[in-house]
């Protein structure tokens, strides 16, 4: 049990150090309100109509491919870090699963996945 | 490090890379020239078969014990890439004429079998995950393969987040066993028992979960919600693969992890594998019966043969009849995957370019005007049923006798009853086929009508030779 000590002590903090923030941004923050600042999306994104309303489907395909080679990239992350351990086997495997994304990159591309228009 | 035996898995290897291979292929195939990318398939799924049957007899773990080979394997196997030649037989010609003759057809297939092949080599619940995730997302997409059609697609989502929600049941429950034992190993599990380090309850809570995931795979009461749906929706070839492949791959883990890894919860899960046959087969059948749509018909009919390969898995606590009840579960698996092609390439020969013709009434007058078809037909109806000669009945004996020695007498009349019930939906077939009139329209190419010749051959030949059958699956045993 003692163990979790630990755990509670940094639930404990981090919720204290939230409200001590928001609670010192309430009372000595400069408060300048403008229009432009009570719109939702400070940015400039205008939020007009519904949030509701339809999207280009090619945003979603974009996002498919970039799930696809972002997962690529975090699987390269921890071979690196035991490349040496791993030696001539590892290199050739990450050989072998970058040929396989590879395949699915010139299939992707061959299908004008790539393009926008 | 270097200790991975690669030989264990060559044949799904071979066919993974064959099958990215012919995804980059296809590209350079012109659309009128898809015969080209059908024969290529083929000759992967050859190939395979080809490496599976140049293991026989050779067993041995690889991958630091994660996949194993044994006979069973082999033989799980076999029937797998024999499966996937039978489907694409029946695809190119049904995916001309419905206009959807997309090259990435056929590289799911290959995708989905060699994720079925994993399954069925799996010796780790890690792998059994990996490998079901890896033969469903591919039978996800080609359900909606008929896009823009809504039925098609509507059945692809069903299937999908169903599948999904299943697939969560599965890696809970093997959280759970993890959680129990501390191992995801299948025999790690039974090492655990028998060293008294293992939680029973928990380790019976998990065995329960991946019960139900693997359950919905093969369509079990009550775990079959999706499967009238989805098999009407799917394109009929692709039905037909699904309903054989995706039941032999699951039944195949189904029967690895509950022999290899379960064995002490027997007396636990006997009564809830008991009740589910019971209730698979008792529903299927009985709503089979109202179904006027011939594709709802054999999905209904689809899930109450789970529930007579679930009666033979009843018995896999009892160590006398462990072998049997494997053997009798392959030996039915396989009547199902020949009769099952056959009867769905009717369906599929029957079908119109506006998806009209399944209904049962579009079956009259087929015995006037293709007789062999309709002889055909008249076959699988009755190897479904289980009425001589037909290699349906083989399998059913065959079944009722494990289920009768292992002492399940009051599960075997249920079956028998239920059997007796179906007789009425599938020679209704017969019945409409022959003796009422109608014009019905079959088209097929060459290759469609040698699947269905070589499935109805094949099911009264092998029927009346059994012999060599019975030694085939009896000495298709699970090693561990």
């Amino acid at each position: 049990m003692l163990e979790y000590i630990a755990i509670a002590v940094l639930f404990l903090i981090a919720v204290v150090l939230a409200a001590l923030i928001v609670f010192l941004g309430e009372i000595f923050g400069p408060r300048h309100s403008t229009p432009r600042k009570a719109m939702p999306y400070e940015s400039g994104m205008r939020p007009v109509g519904e949030g509701r309303r339809r999207m280009p489907v090619r945003f979603y395909l974009i996002a498919v491919l970039f799930i696809l080679f972002d997962i690529e990239v975090i699987f390269f992350l921890p071979w690196a870090v035991t490349f040496r351990k791993l030696g001539l086997f590892g290199l050739v495997e990450m050989f072998i699963f970058i040929l396989i994304l590879l395949v699915g990159y010139v299939y992707a591309w061959k299908k004008g996945a790539l393009e926008w228009e | 490090m270097a200790q991975l035996d690669f030989y264990t898995l060559l044949p799904t290897v071979v066919l993974m890379a064959w099958a990215s291979g012919l995804l980059i292929a296809d590209l350079f195939i012109p659309r009128d020239r898809k015969a080209w990318t059908a024969g290529l398939a083929a000759l992967g799924l050859a190939l395979a078969l080809g490496l599976t049957l140049a293991q026989i007899g050779r067993t041995g773990t690889g991958f630091a014990g994660m996949v194993t080979l044994d006979p069973f394997a082999v033989l799980a196997n076999s029937l797998l890439l024999v499966s996937g030649l039978l489907a694409v037989g029946l695809s190119f010609g049904y995916l001309r004429r419905r206009d959807i003759d997309r090259g990435e057809y056929y590289s799911l297939t290959l995708f989905s079998v060699a994720g079925m092949m994993l399954m069925t080599q799996a010796a780790d619940l890690i792998v059994v995950f990996l490998a079901l995730e890896m033969f469903s997302l591919p039978l996800y997409v080609l359900a909606a393969f008929a896009r823009p059609q809504p039925d098609s697609e509507e059945a692809g989502l069903k299937y999908f987040l169903l599948g999904a929600f299943s697939a969560g049941f599965l890696i809970y429950g093997i959280a759970l066993v993890y959680g129990a034992t501390q191992t995801t190993a299948l025999a790690g599990v039974v090492t655990a028992v028998a060293t008294g380090t293992a939680s029973l309850p928990l380790l019976a809570a998990g065995a329960g979960l991946i019960l139900v995931g693997l359950g919905f795979k093969v369509a079990a009461v009550p775990f079959h919600m999706w499967t009238p749906d989805v098999y009407q929706g799917a394109p009929t070839s692709v039905t037909a693969f699904m309903a054989a492949g995706a039941k032999i791959a699951g039944f195949a883990a189904l029967m690895r992890v509950f022999v290899q890894a379960f064995p002490v919860l027997g007396e636990k899960l006997t009564p809830i594998l008991w009740t589910l046959a019971a209730l698979t087969m008792f529903l299927g059948n009985l709503v089979a019966i109202a179904q006027s749509n011939i594709k709802r018909m054999l999905a209904y009919s689809s899930i109450a043969h789970a529930g007579y390969i679930l009666m033979a898995l009843t018995a896999y606590a009892n160590p006398q009849m462990r072998q049997m009840a494997v053997s009798a579960a392959l030996f039915y698996l396989l009547a199902y995957a020949l009769t099952n092609f056959g009867a769905w390439g009717v369906v599929a020969a029957l079908e119109k370019q506006n998806g009209g013709g399944l209904e049962l009434n579009d079956y009259a007058g087929l015995g006037r005007k293709s007789p062999a078809l309709a002889a055909a037909m008249t076959i699988f109806m009755l190897s479904f049923t289980g009425v001589p000669p037909t290699l349906g009945l083989i399998g059913k004996i065959y079944l009722f006798r494990v289920t009768v020695e292992a002492g399940f007498i009051g599960l075997a009349v249920i079956g028998v009853l239920t059997s007796l019930v179906s007789a009425y939906y599938y020679l209704r077939v017969v019945v409409v086929m022959y003796m009422r009139e109608g014009e019905p329209e079959a088209s097929m190419d060459g290759w469609h009508k040698a699947v269905i010749a070589l499935s109805a051959a094949l099911t009264v030949l092998l029927s009346l030779a059994p012999a060599a059958l019975f030694s085939l699956v009896s000495g298709a045993t699970l090693l561990f």
